[in-house]
């Protein structure tokens, strides 16, 4: 900091201390109209973003209540009225309740999947020595950076090979293995911080090493579960490359596929208000999720950055 | 803690490490083979053709295209990105009105809100964020240009989406609006952390906020900034511009290629074209790219640790 900056400041203007015994009687300072002025400014700034991320929603929330005449006529009119049956015909006629029901079970069992898989290799990897272990977690967290795209081409046909391409659990099975580098990498790290002692007093008492692991180990890396569970529902439910390369059979769409899929054939019939009710749909559980449990989806979702 | 120990680490390790090596790893060693051979993919008969892809593709004018794209995405994306976030997040933590006798150093009123808010894009997926601004762009009934509209400004509608010279931007501005938050919210956090004496003694000697930014609050939270980087450039490069690129722009691609990613180019020869072995050489370009990226952020950025 240059000493020559003009105007030197009162340093007892800028001084907690002082300020806490009473602010000196003079006019305000050029101190505090800096603060204030910044103050307007910042929040001026603040509210513009806010108004930019919450707008396209609250444009979206409108428009699937709106009839498709008034969607292209005047698109930021509120409704006439509110058009229910755009959400009961996307929910029925453009199967976004087929799509929900998938998603809800790849995503259901991939991540009860993946925690459970994570967790098991996670602990051995922190907790034991042997030759390997080294390379082992080095190979599951330089999946990380790796673009899945270059593994998708031949994926696409040992999926096939298998016989797994368009089911349920071959898309399980896929999510599961694609979300492990960064959930053993978390857990790893999550393990190593647990005390051993509590393992090994319970191995003393003649406890097996999958005993302690599942009755000791787990209920005390809760915590870290819930992280990385968080992390991994939100990156699952909102997977799109996977599916659309894996998964291309209408019946066994899931819902962001769905939705895209519906926005294409939309070409053909025009049915806008249904599709944004469609998307409004697939938008709010999330949504509605993350302002319930605020905490732990921002704990969860910036726990891997911050490490 | 002998007992048993080696039958339990296979038994814990063989299940998720099978998983990995068939489904993630196998497919990354066989996409390197393939892109030496001239595999369709459609039939099981292929033999090896040397470098003949990679010559190929060097004289491909869309794969140029296409790594041009990238690379701007990799470049301008986390440099817009994170520059806002930091903003914003030295805004929210640091651009409060000083109350009496409070700290030096406030956070603006409702800060809580502004990040929950900021938030919101994160939680969503990229595939429907992308159709919502897919319609919003749409230069006769969609959001902006009916808005731009609205404040008499008749005479500039854009075609965005339609254009060749703006869908890349268009493209672009839509991963911005969907990333700030996160940071945002993880640059708050950082800056939390940053004791308040810091900044107490910095204001002592006349230094603007300004200069706090750039003297204290950005040095300090340098390691974050720059694993932020390097997440949001693998992130620009992968997935993440894939979805974007193939939702929103006609094509897929873009007028006259001017939106297509490499990410996008894969897919398109993998799957639409036909040309699986091809496909697997651009595939490892971009690997390639992804590695570079990363690389030289961690060598740039490299600074002496600061503790505090």
């Amino acid at each position: 900091m240059k000493t020559t900056e003009p105007p030197a400041p009162v340093p007892a203007e800028s001084s907690a201390a002082v300020a806490k015994a009473g602010a000196p009687a003079g006019a305000p300072s050029r101190k505090t109209k800096e603060g204030g002025a910044l103050n307007v400014f910042s929040h001026g700034i603040l509210i513009i973003w806010a108004i930019m991320v919450v707008m396209p929603l609250v444009w979206a929330v409108m428009t699937s209540f709106k009839s498709d005449g008034a969607i292209f006529s005047s698109p930021w009119a509120l409704p006439d009225k509110l058009h229910f049956d755009n959400w009961s015909r996307a929910w029925t006629d453009a199967h976004m309740s087929d799509y929900f029901v998938n998603t809800v079970l790849v995503v259901g069992g991939s991540l009860v999947g993946t925690l459970v898989l994570g967790s098991m290799a996670a602990y051995v990897l922190a907790r034991f020595d042997f030759p390997g272990n080294r390379f082992i977690y080095y190979l599951f967290v330089g999946g990380m950076s790796f673009p899945v795209m270059l593994a998708l081409v031949p994926l696409f046909y040992v999926v096939n090979n298998m016989g797994l391409l368009n089911t349920i659990h071959g898309l399980i099975l896929v999510y599961i293995a694609y979300s492990l580098p960064f959930t053993v990498f978390f857990l790893t790290a999550f393990f190593r911080t647990l005390p051993a002692s509590v393992a090994e007093a319970a191995f003393v008492d003649g406890a097996s090493h999958t005993r302690t692991f599942f009755q000791i180990m787990l209920p005390m890396a809760k915590p870290g579960l819930i992280s990385v569970g968080i992390f991994n529902f939100l990156g699952q439910w909102n997977q799109y490359m996977l599916p659309t390369v894996l998964n291309t059979d209408p019946d066994k769409h899931v819902l962001t596929q769905g939705l895209v899929q519906l926005a294409v054939s939309q070409g053909y019939k025009g049915d806008w208000s249904g599709l944004f009710a469609g998307l409004v749909m697939a938008m709010l559980p999330v949504l509605a999720a993350y302002i319930i449990f605020q905490r732990q989806v921002v704990q969860g979702l910036t726990a891997g950055a911050l490490k | 803690m002998q007992h048993g120990k080696y039958r339990f680490i296979v038994g814990f390790l063989a299940l998720p490490l099978a998983l990995y090596a068939l489904f993630v790893v196998w497919p990354f060693i066989q996409s390197i083979y393939y892109s030496f051979t001239d595999w369709t993919g459609l039939s099981p008969d292929f033999k090896m053709v040397g470098f003949d892809n990679y010559k190929r593709m060097l004289d491909d004018e869309i794969f140029w295209k296409s790594l041009q794209h990238s690379l701007l995405f990799a470049l301008v994306l986390p440099v817009v990105t994170l520059s806002l976030a930091l903003f914003f997040a030295f805004m929210i933590n640091v651009g409060g009105r000083r109350r009496k006798g409070g700290p030096v150093i406030t956070g603006v009123r409702g800060s809580g809100f502004y990040k929950i808010v900021y938030f919101f894009p994160q939680v969503l997926s990229i595939a429907i964020v992308a159709l919502l601004f897919a319609f919003a762009y749409n230069p006769d009934s969609g959001a902006i240009n009916s808005l731009l509209r609205g404040l008499g400004l008749d005479s500039l509608q854009p075609l965005w989406l339609g254009d060749p010279n703006l869908a890349l931007w268009c493209v672009m501005a839509v991963l911005v609006w969907s990333q700030v938050g996160f940071f945002v919210v993880l640059f708050s956090a950082g800056m939390a952390s940053i004791p308040a004496d810091l900044y107490e003694a910095a204001l002592l000697d006349g230094a603007s906020r300004f200069t706090t930014f750039f003297r204290i609050t950005l040095p300090l939270l340098w390691d974050t900034v720059q694993s932020g980087w390097v997440y949001m450039g693998i992130l620009a490069l992968g997935a993440e511009s894939f979805a974007v690129v193939q939702i929103m722009t006609t094509g897929p691609g873009g007028p006259d290629y001017s939106t297509t990613v490499m990410v996008l180019y894969v897919y398109q020869k993998a799957f639409r074209d036909g040309q699986a072995a091809y496909a697997t050489t651009i595939g490892v370009a971009l690997l390639l790219v992804t590695l570079a990226f990363a690389a030289v952020v961690m060598r740039l950025g490299r600074r002496e640790r600061l503790e505090f």
